[in-house]
This record gives C-alpha cells, structure tokens and sequence, in this order.
C-alpha cells in the first residue's frame, strides 16, 4: 500500500485543470461541453484547496473552497443564461458557427 | 476595533451594495417604463459613494477585516476614477437606455454591481477578496455585454466573454490555490514574507505565473487578448465605453498590489514576465490596429496596446512605476470616455454607424466633433503637450530608471507605429471628401462627456500634470 500525500491530491488536480482546458480549445462541438470543462477546472482548484487546508492544518482553504463553490453556481446559471439567448437567435449551439465577427 | 466601527470604513461599498438592491427592487416593482430614473438614481449612488470615499472616515491602521481589506490611499485614489468614470457610463447610455433594445431596468444597476465589484478588487489584499471581487466585476460584466439580447452579435460577444473570462478566472484560481498552499496563507503580506525568505519556493512561482496570467486575461494584456476585438465590437456601444474605461483600471490597480505587496521579494522572477506581456500588447495594439476598418475594434486593439504601456510601469517595480501606472491609467480612462462619447455621437437616421469611412471628412459637416476627436486621437497616440504624452512620458521615465532602458525604447518605437492609425484617422476627417453628416441630436450628457475629456486633455492636465503626480506618488507609496 502506498500512502496517499499531498502530491497524489496535487496531481489529481492538474490532470483534471488539464482535461478541463483541454476540453475548452479542443472542442469544436458543443458550448454546454465548455461549460462543463469550466466546472471541471473550478473543481479541480477545490481539490487543491482542500489537500492544501488539510496538509497545513490551516481552515482558511476550506472556506476559499466554499468561496469557489458558491462562485461556480452563480458563474453557471449565468452562463447558461447566455447560452439561452444566444440559442435563440441562432437555432443551435455549435462553438463554430460563433464567429459573426472575423478578422 | 468593533464590527460597528469597521464598517463605517466600507460605507461608500455598503451603499452601493444596499441601494442597487434597492433599485433592483424599485425596478422590478414599477416595471421597465422606470428606467430613466432607475438610471440616475444609480447616477446618484454612485455620487454617494464617491463622496464618501474622499469624505467617509478612514481607520487608523488601513488594513481591516483581518487584513483582508485595505482602505489605504492607493484604493481611494481609484476608486474615485472607478465611481466618476462608471457615473459618466450610465449617463452616456441615455440614447441606448431610452432606445428599443435598451429599455430594461437592470441595465444601471449591473453598471453599479460592476463598480461594487471593481471597488473590493483595488482594496483587496488577500486572495481570497481578490477573488470575489473579481467574480462580482466579471458576472455583471458578463450580463452586460449580451445586454441586447435580441441582437446575434450583442449574445455572441457575451458568449466570448463569458467562456474566456470563466477560463481566466480558472487560471486565476489555480494559481491563488498554489500560492496559497505553498506560502501557507492567503494574506498579501504573509505571501510576502514568505516569498521573500524562501527564494527557491518553486510552487510559489508557478502559482504566480498563473495568478498573472488570469490577471492578465482580466485586463485584456497580450498573449491573453484574443477575446477583446470582438467582445468589444459586439457588445452594445454604451457598454464597450464602460468597459474600456472603468474594468481595465480596476484589474490594473488589483494586479499592481498583487505583485507590489505580495511579490516584492521575487521581483527578479516576475519582472520578465510582466516586461514581455508588455511588450507583446505593445505590439499587438500597434500593429493588429492598422487593418481595422470598424472603430470599435480599433478601440479594442488601441486599449490592448495601452495596457502595454501601463504594464511597462509595472514592470519597474518600484513606487515610482506603480505612481506612473497610476497617472497613465486614469488619463488612459479619461481619454477613453471622450473617444467613446463621440463614437456614440455616430447616428445616422436614428443607427449607430461604427466605419472609419463614416469619419471622412468631418470637419465639414461637424466642426465640434472633428476638433474634439481630433485632440482625443492626439493624446491617444501620445503627441505632446496633450496628456496621453505625460502618462507615456512617466511610465518610460519609471522603466528607464529601473534599468530597464530596452523597454522604454521597444514602448517608445511601437507608440510611433500606433501614432500611424490614429493619425490616419485624423486625416480623413480633415481632408477626405466628406460622408453624409451626423444627427445633431447628441443630448447633452454625451457633449458634455466629449469636451471634457477633450478639455482634459488640453490644455487642463498639461496645465496640472504636476498635481496629479503628486496624488498618484502619495497613493502609490501606500503599496510599499
């Protein structure tokens, strides 16, 4: 068996940061995917917050985790919100018809 | 020091919190027809808040909240241009308030949330009111740009925005939780210390580049810039004028205190990096501009280079370079407001026109407006005596005496390139065969906002630079 430390939760962590922004600029698709990668990445500092707050002892990160939480929910309801009028002048949500304005 | 007494230090943030609740409620109670008094009352918050920051009482020791918050010189100093500027914002929507798509109550309000927002992020010394306050700025500015809701642009921009701003404050966030777990703190001071003792503390770094870039998505700095042109361009006019103003002063004034009062020990190790996101939006304003044939997106090139300049004061790290920063950046917001009231002066047959083309030739068939453009267009490109020549003129004197000569001539090589687009445009105006003439009917709001910015800048603040020196010097020595 192998202790669980401070660098498993931190690798954790980066690798979900990194599926999350990959998620962002690879996908061509759909913007609710966006959407979701945000979360994951918001998330992800969670994660470090908190194996941060445990491993010094210190609360002050775990309220910052709550801070992010409450932030995340209010960032996706407007996101979502957007992403509604945005449909409806377009018919459909597709990240590579958002481009009315080229240069 | 009680809870009481704490509090009457955060009256001017109290009262715009309380009374834009208030105002929300007034609206939703009375219904959309009250909007022009919805909106001055927002106008008046806002005066109250901004009297209150100069006249409002001041704690002894400027850190309060467990040092979470700072009432210090430095945040009275921009809060006053944040409230004035986002006053002038809602004063100069009165066309597009009073207009079909515009006709919503809300639309003052979120300018007031978004100052409350921009007001806890220049005081905010630990990470974690940095955060919030950054988050309350973004979400109302997020709402903002897609205000015009039935318009596909207006949804699109709001859509861009939203998705680099969230990624940014991804960043953002990351880098707050790695400072945090590698320095053991989230205060600026503690931070601080512990950089300044541990010099090979790699997370830390790590944590502060990442802190920087998500700052720098914030205040729309090269590399991170791709979102403004058409944020920018399909916003609703009135709200690209608040956010070029307003927004860019605030994250400017957070990443200034950020790196001032939590980094200073590690000066070697951010130095560069600011130095070359300087130098990228220098070159990217400059260069990107010249091909833009919509103003509005010549507007957004034109704020990513002058955030360039502001960084190059930056990049000094000294009291000195932040003061400059100081100085460019409030004339940098006075200058943008002007330009902005006479891009909202650009009404044909009841539509905003947006071309450069639509300019030729305005000294013919508008006199005021050619002069006041004209001067606005001169300082914006820097040309002395004009103001916009004294903030260059600080910010390069700052990196000069940081040793940081290189900067200063890259900053003052890519100012003579921009000087090209705006100058260019003056050329149309005075000597291009002239396009059909502008409406007349500007209101008085949108005059007053052009020539007093124009007024500002010449000959007001040639005449009194040395005063605003001297209050930026004493707002900037609160940081060290």
């Amino acid at each position: 068996m192998v202790d669980i430390g401070l660098g498993h939760y931190l690798s954790v962590a980066a690798i979900l940061f990194a599926i999350g922004m990959a998620g962002i600029f690879l996908n061509r698709k759909n913007v609710i995917v966006i959407l979701m990668s945000i979360e994951l990445m918001l998330l992800s500092v969670n994660i470090n917050l908190v194996a941060f707050s445990q491993f010094l002892g210190d609360l002050t990160g775990q309220i910052f985790a709550f801070m992010v939480l409450t932030v995340a929910a209010a960032e996706a309801a407007i996101g979502l919100a957007i992403l509604v009028a945005f449909f409806r002048n377009r018919g459909d949500i597709a990240v590579d018809d958002a481009n009315l304005m080229k240069n | 020091m009680g809870i009481f007494e704490t509090l009457t230090f955060t009256l001017p943030e109290l009262a715009l919190a309380i009374g834009s609740m208030a105002l929300l409620i007034t609206g939703v109670l009375l219904g959309d027809k009250s909007t022009p008094q919805i909106s001055y009352g927002c106008v008046g918050l806002l005066i109250i808040a901004l009297v209150l920051t100069i006249a409002g009482p001041a704690p002894q020791n400027p850190s309060i909240f467990d040092g979470a918050f700072q009432i210090d010189a430095f945040a009275t100093f921009a809060k006053v241009i944040i409230f004035a500027a986002a006053a002038i914002a809602i004063l100069m929507s009165h066309n597009f308030v009073e207009g079909e798509h515009g006709r919503h109550f809300e639309y003052p309000v979120l300018i007031v949330l978004a100052a409350f927002g921009m007001s806890l992020m220049v005081s905010a010394s630990d990470l974690i009111s940095l955060y919030m306050g950054v988050e309350t700025q973004s979400l109302a500015l997020y709402i903002l740009a897609s205000f015009n809701r039935d318009s596909r642009r207006s949804t699109e921009a709001g859509l861009k925005y939203f998705v680099l701003g969230a990624l940014s404050s991804g960043l953002l966030l990351y880098g707050a939780s790695l400072v945090y777990g590698f320095s053991g703190s989230t205060s600026f001071e503690e931070i601080a210390r512990v950089a300044a003792a541990e010099e090979d503390n790699v997370g830390l770094i790590i944590g502060l580049v990442f802190l920087i870039s998500g700052l720098a998505f914030k205040i729309s700095a090269a590399p991170f810039h791709m979102w403004t042109p058409d944020v920018y361009e399909g916003a609703p006019t009135p709200v690209t004028a608040f956010f070029a103003a307003a927004p860019k002063l605030a994250g400017m004034a957070l990443f200034a205190r950020a790196l001032t009062v939590s980094f200073p020990g590690v000066l070697q190790d951010w130095q560069p990096v600011v130095a070359m996101i300087a130098i990228a939006s220098m070159v990217v304003g400059a260069f990107s501009a010249i091909a833009q044939t919509n103003i509005k997106r010549l507007m957004a090139y034109s704020s990513i280079g002058h955030m360039g300049y502001a960084l190059v004061g930056l990049a000094a790290g000294t009291a000195q370079g932040v003061s400059a920063v100081l100085i460019y950046m409030s004339i940098y917001v006075a200058m943008t407001i002007g330009a902005f009231a006479c891009i909202l002066m650009m009404r044909r047959r009841g539509g905003m026109t947006e071309s450069i083309e639509d300019l030729s030739g305005l000294t013919k068939t508008n006199m005021p407006l050619a002069v006041i453009l004209t001067v606005l267009l001169f300082s914006l490109a820097g040309v002395p005596p004009l103001a916009g020549f004294f903030g260059k003129w600080y910010v390069f004197l700052a990196a000069v005496q940081a040793d940081l000569v290189w900067l200063a001539v890259i900053g003052v090589l890519a100012s003579a390139v921009s000087a090209f687009y705006y100058l260019r445009i003056v050329w149309f105006m005075w000597f291009d065969e002239p396009a059909p003439a502008f409406e007349r009917d500007a209101g008085p709001s949108l005059r007053f906002a052009a020539w007093g910015s124009a007024l500002l800048m010449f000959p007001v603040l040639t005449v009194f630079i040395g005063s605003l020196r001297q209050v930026a010097e004493n707002a900037a020595a609160a940081l060290f």
